[in-house]
């Protein structure tokens, strides 16, 4: 238990240090490389809970990201406009009131894509998932108010009080705190008493029926509070990428959480993160020699899958037995 | 005597095959009632229908008093029925002790909360370390349930189910599969629990049958042919031609 704190305490460091050895180092675009590594990292995981944990194998989780997005971008583009959305919200660019919207948003629409296909499992579940996913996709390519195939730029990301949020370094820290307490919260959730019922319904959902729990409803609510995850990590990444667009829901980009969870390791906290970390890098650094970058990191992916059998996570717990 | 579970004109059809033709029986207060029958007879449909996993085309089923018939299985749950699997069904990736314990507190509730620790709910932890004192399996409290022998889930299974304090519990064979040594415990184990609630015995050990059971029903072909004391059924001649006769041959 010590020894998790302490190396959660310096991996946070280490990370909160990454705006000044990019500063020293001339490599500027690390800080946004790493954030936006931080953010994917928390989708992925918010994905872990329902994937990992409670064996819901959703494969639209991208909508709840691109809607998180959407409430931030369509918040900005009111505000921009001085308009207001239906006639009735004002637009706003205070991040304390678009993060909390974006969520609860994000929650009703996994409450709505839940409540259906969650009546499913197995593979009914997975494409139901999608379909609804694409359904998202589509409707907002169609809103041309909110910029539709091309989505909303917000010039300005959303401000907080008392910080400079022009400031890369300060919108940096601002992700990795969140990340941070998002991370927390996870490892709470899956230690809690509900999360206890969701691992139990992983694993053997006509056990705990037979218990007396109505599988239904807390499979629900995890896949509620996943998507609110999801929804928070759109929002951020709106914020840092200054910029909303339908491809944040895209079915691929579904694919890719769900890629960065297997490859992190499926069922872990830091899983996910790691997952995200190692592909995003992957991706960027690949990116540079090649436009076909799909392939190396597809063979490295099976590579994965086929010899650690629980992803990086598992190659780290591997490594660490053998050198105790 | 109360009747705990009360069935009456239950009728399941498959297509043209009638898995249950129209079974009443009951259960009381304190009692076992044993259902015995050839393979294929009906058993496990009629379990599944009690539990709630298959709705019947037909009939009734009482529980305590209120008509459950239309019920979800978490709901009957509620009302104080329990029940044991035909093949284990435990969670794999858990110790024994944690299997104990999430029985235990699905039973005192606050299941939704999402922001306390479930190791550290003493009230659930101190009873599963008691059960798990008294029972043959507390040496094994830290043993994932994976790797647990076939006995061991038997009687884990027990447990769990006899934590959540139902009123009347559906034993689906408990002695499948168990040898001599471990049946004999087994039965030591449901006449113990005979104290706390009624039995639905579902069983082909017929020597578990007749040691346990107050009265006897004998399903053949989704009918009951004959319910009463051991006695009874052990002389009752269609019941020695149905099915005690096949097992002499």
């Amino acid at each position: 238990m010590k020894r998790e704190t302490l190396g959660l305490l310096v991996v946070f460091i280490l990370l909160a240090l990454v705006p000044f050895v990019a500063a020293l180092t001339g490599q500027a675009s690390w800080t946004r490389l790493v954030g936006q590594a931080l953010i994917y990292g928390m989708a992925a995981a918010s994905l872990n809970f329902i994937l990992g944990y409670g064996g819901m194998v959703s494969f639209g989780h991208a909508a709840f990201f691109g809607i998180g997005g959407y409430v931030v971008g369509v918040f900005y583009h009111h505000f921009d406009a001085g308009t207001a959305f239906l006639g009735i919200i004002p637009g706003t660019d205070q991040m304390l009131i678009t993060l909390p919207v974006a969520i609860v948003v994000a929650g009703l629409a996994a409450a709505l894509v839940g409540a259906l296909s969650l009546r499913t499992g197995g593979v009914q579940f997975i494409m139901i998932t999608l379909a609804f996913a694409q359904m998202f996709f589509f409707l907002f390519i169609s809103l041309k108010t909110y910029g539709g195939e091309d989505g909303i730029m917000v010039r300005r990301t959303n401000s907080l009080p008392g910080l400079n949020m022009k400031d890369k370094a300060t919108l940096y820290w601002v992700v990795l705190v969140f990340a941070a307490a998002y991370y927390l919260f996870l490892r709470r959730l899956v230690q809690s008493s509900f999360g206890q019922i969701i691992a139990g319904i992983r694993q053997n959902e006509r056990r705990m029926a037979a218990m007396g729990i109505s599988t239904y409803r807390y499979k629900l609510y995890a896949f509620v509070l996943s998507g609110m995850g999801a929804g928070l990590s759109g929002a951020l990444m709106v914020n840092f990428l200054r910029f909303a667009s339908p491809d944040m829901m895209h079915w691929s980009r579904s694919g890719e959480l769900m890629v960065m969870v297997i490859l992190g390791g499926v069922g872990t906290l830091a899983g996910p993160f790691i997952g995200a970390g190692a592909l995003f890098t992957l991706e960027t650094t690949l990116a540079r020699f090649t436009e076909h970058w799909m392939l190396p990191v597809g063979i490295l992916l099976l590579v994965v899958v086929l010899t650690t059998k629980g992803g990086l996570m598992a190659l780290v717990a591997k490594l660490k037995g053998r050198a105790e | 005597m109360s009747r705990v579970l009360d069935i009456a004109g239950l009728v399941k059809t498959f297509g043209g095959l009638t898995a249950t033709d129209h079974v009443s029986l009951t259960v009381d207060t304190g009692e076992i009632h044993a259902l015995i029958g050839p393979n294929g007879a009906g058993k496990s449909t009629l379990i599944n229908q009690i539990c709630g996993e298959l709705m019947p085309n037909e009939g009734h089923i009482h529980l305590a008093g209120r008509d459950v018939t239309r019920l979800a299985p978490a709901d009957r749950v509620a009302l104080g029925l329990g029940r044991t699997f035909q093949i284990t069904s435990l969670l794999d990736d858990m110790s024994v002790r944690e299997n104990l314990g999430l029985a235990i507190q699905v039973r005192e509730g606050g299941n939704f909360r999402i922001f306390d620790r479930a190791a550290r709910r003493s009230e659930v932890w101190a009873e599963a370390d008691q059960i798990l004192a008294e029972s043959a399996l507390g040496a094994r409290a830290a043993v994932k349930v994976a790797d647990l022998a076939h006995g061991e889930k038997k009687q884990l299974e027990l447990l769990m189910a006899l934590s959540q304090r139902p009123r009347v519990l559906l034993l689906d064979e408990p002695m499948a599969g168990l040898g001599h040594v471990e049946s004999q415990q087994m039965i030591e184990a449901l006449r113990d629990a005979r104290q706390e609630c009624a039995m639905l015995l579902v069983e082909h050990d017929m020597e578990a049958v007749f040691a346990l059971a107050d009265r006897i029903s004998v399903l053949v072909y989704g009918r009951i042919i004959a319910t009463g004391t051991a006695d009874e059924i052990r002389t009752n001649p269609a019941v020695r031609e149905a099915y005690l006769g096949e097992e002499d041959a």
